[in-house]
């Protein structure tokens, strides 16, 4: 049944497509079965793997950044409730502003190239790790904690042991949003400042208006997210179920 | 913690000392002139800028397109929301697009948007729509989930039709869910417009911030962010302030 929807809503999605594509005319989008093949001969091209590749790497490097620092100044947020009452609203605060606009403070600190990227990618991810591990760590069963005192654990151990394992199915939501808007950052970041990459073969696409590269790329990263994120919810149900089970 | 350091003025004080350390960073020279001029500079020249009136248009120009898209997102992911809630079929078909919706740069969409729309607003209050909409839709769903039996059922006693029951009875009772989504949308709005604008476009204030940074005009590059994080602040604000108010008058 799942399976069945999943058929129709593809069906629905390629259709629809379809007839845009009859509608605006080979000049503004190519056809679905056209980017399909253009994308396939793409990923088979030598001179388009170096691009992904760089992608997949800064990306990578970005998510590490943010997953870690982002889990690092939840808990220490989570753990002191003032410094929680101070902290939370500057992350929301954080999370709604328009990230992009500090780009050129980011090229500046950081120069074109590889750091500039990775920093535009964590800046936008770390801020989701950081609230739902804030929220994760301040909703957690205190018993967890006070029974790791009497325990005599020293507080490093407290936070590795016990509050990090018990706080995870929540963390791992806040890492499946941050997933996605580092993935946004980093192509953001290739956008204007790098000559490699995804990003940058996108926005090099736009200036020479060559339709068939953005289409393919379009679909390509649309496949690559939508996957990903498939992925990650199936992990985050799983985790979450496993943790109802124990309590 | 109670006294005098409450968490607001803590954050204020935090603050403070922050851009004081900037300023004084900026003024000793350990941060270079041509990457960053002093906050009190940027002050300003931002002063300078508001009442040159040069940036009127752009400003104007931005917030009229983040308007459009959230005005169009919300009024958009209600009715949808409303009407997929009525389908059970419909909804649990588009549940796993929704679920990816936010895994999907939608900024990649942008190129496709300018090939189709041509250079104008259209692209740019597409993409901060297309962004808002699903946060609205879900939103929507969420509260109207939580619609008790009862007022559903009262409604239907006093043969009260598909729409009356909506305006009357489901979507008011929906609102603070459905709240959290508009709160979402102005957020979702501005990131949109003002990132496409820095991508490609001919006006606005995202791209004369990209020209300004392309000119090493930093005395008009930092004024322009400042003002941009200025006004999504102060519109994120108040918009939770507002939410804070509605939710009060709520609860008993």
């Amino acid at each position: 049944m799942k399976a069945l929807r999943a058929a129709i809503l593809i069906t629905c999605v390629v259709a629809g497509w379809q007839l845009l594509f009859w509608w605006a005319g080979p000049g503004s989008l190519t056809s679905p079965l056209d980017t399909i093949g253009y994308t396939i001969q793409l990923l088979g091209s030598a001179t388009f793997y170096p691009h992904l590749a760089e992608t997949g790497q800064a990306f990578a490097v970005a998510l590490a950044i943010a997953i870690s620092f982002g889990i690092l100044i939840g808990f220490s947020l989570g753990l002191y409730r003032f410094a929680g009452e101070v902290g939370e609203p500057v992350l929301v605060a954080l999370y709604s502003i328009p990230k992009i606009t500090l780009y050129p403070i980011v090229l500046l600190a950081f120069g074109i190239g590889m750091p500039a990227k990775i920093a535009f990618g964590a800046i936008h991810g770390i801020v989701p790790v950081a609230i739902f591990a804030l929220g994760a760590v301040r909703n957690l069963n205190p018993i967890y904690a006070k029974t790791a005192r009497v325990m005599r654990m020293p507080p490093a151990q407290i936070a590795s042991h016990v509050l990090l394992p018990a706080a995870i199915p929540e963390i791992f939501t806040g890492i499946r949003i941050g997933f996605s808007l580092t993935l946004i950052g980093t192509l953001l970041g290739e956008m204007f400042a790098s000559q490699r990459g995804l990003g940058y073969l996108l926005i090099q696409a736009i200036g020479l208006h060559n339709v068939r590269i953005i289409m393919a790329l379009t679909l390509l990263l649309v496949v690559i997210a939508v996957t990903a994120s498939a992925l990650l919810l199936a992990a985050d149900r799983r985790l979450r179920g496993r943790a109802a089970g124990v309590t | 913690m109670p006294g005098f350091w409450t968490a607001g003025r803590v954050r204020f004080a935090l603050a403070l000392a922050l851009v004081l350390l900037l300023e004084a960073l900026c003024r000793f020279r350990a941060i270079d002139r041509f990457a960053m001029i002093p906050p009190s500079e940027i002050l300003w020249h931002l002063g300078r800028i508001l009442v040159g009136g040069t940036m009127g248009p752009a400003i104007a120009k931005t917030l009229t397109n983040v308007t459009i898209a959230c005005v169009s997102a919300v009024a958009a992911g209600v009715i949808l929301g409303t009407l997929i809630h009525r389908w059970r079929d419909l909804r649990e078909t588009l549940d796993p697009l929704f679920t990816a919706y936010y895994g999907i740069p939608v900024y990649a969409f942008y190129p496709l948007f300018i090939v189709i729309f041509g250079l104008g607003d259209v692209p740019q209050v597409l993409i901060g729509f297309m962004l808002g909409l699903v946060a609205v839709i879900v939103n929507t769903l969420n509260g109207l989930d939580r619609v008790p039996r009862a007022l559903t059922k009262t409604a239907r006693i006093h043969r009260l039709g598909p729409l009356a029951t909506a305006l009357q009875i489901s979507l008011p009772y929906a609102a603070p869910y459905i709240f959290t989504g508009v709160k979402l949308a102005v957020a979702y709005s501005f990131i949109g417009v003002i990132g496409a604008e820095l991508i490609m476009s001919r006006t606005g204030l995202g791209y004369e911030i990209g020209f300004a940074y392309n000119n090493f005009d930093n005395a008009v590059m930092y004024p322009l962010i400042v003002l941009v994080l200025a006004i999504a602040a102060t519109v994120n604000t108040l918009f939770f302030l507002w939410e804070k108010r509605l939710l009060a008058r709520r609860r008993p």
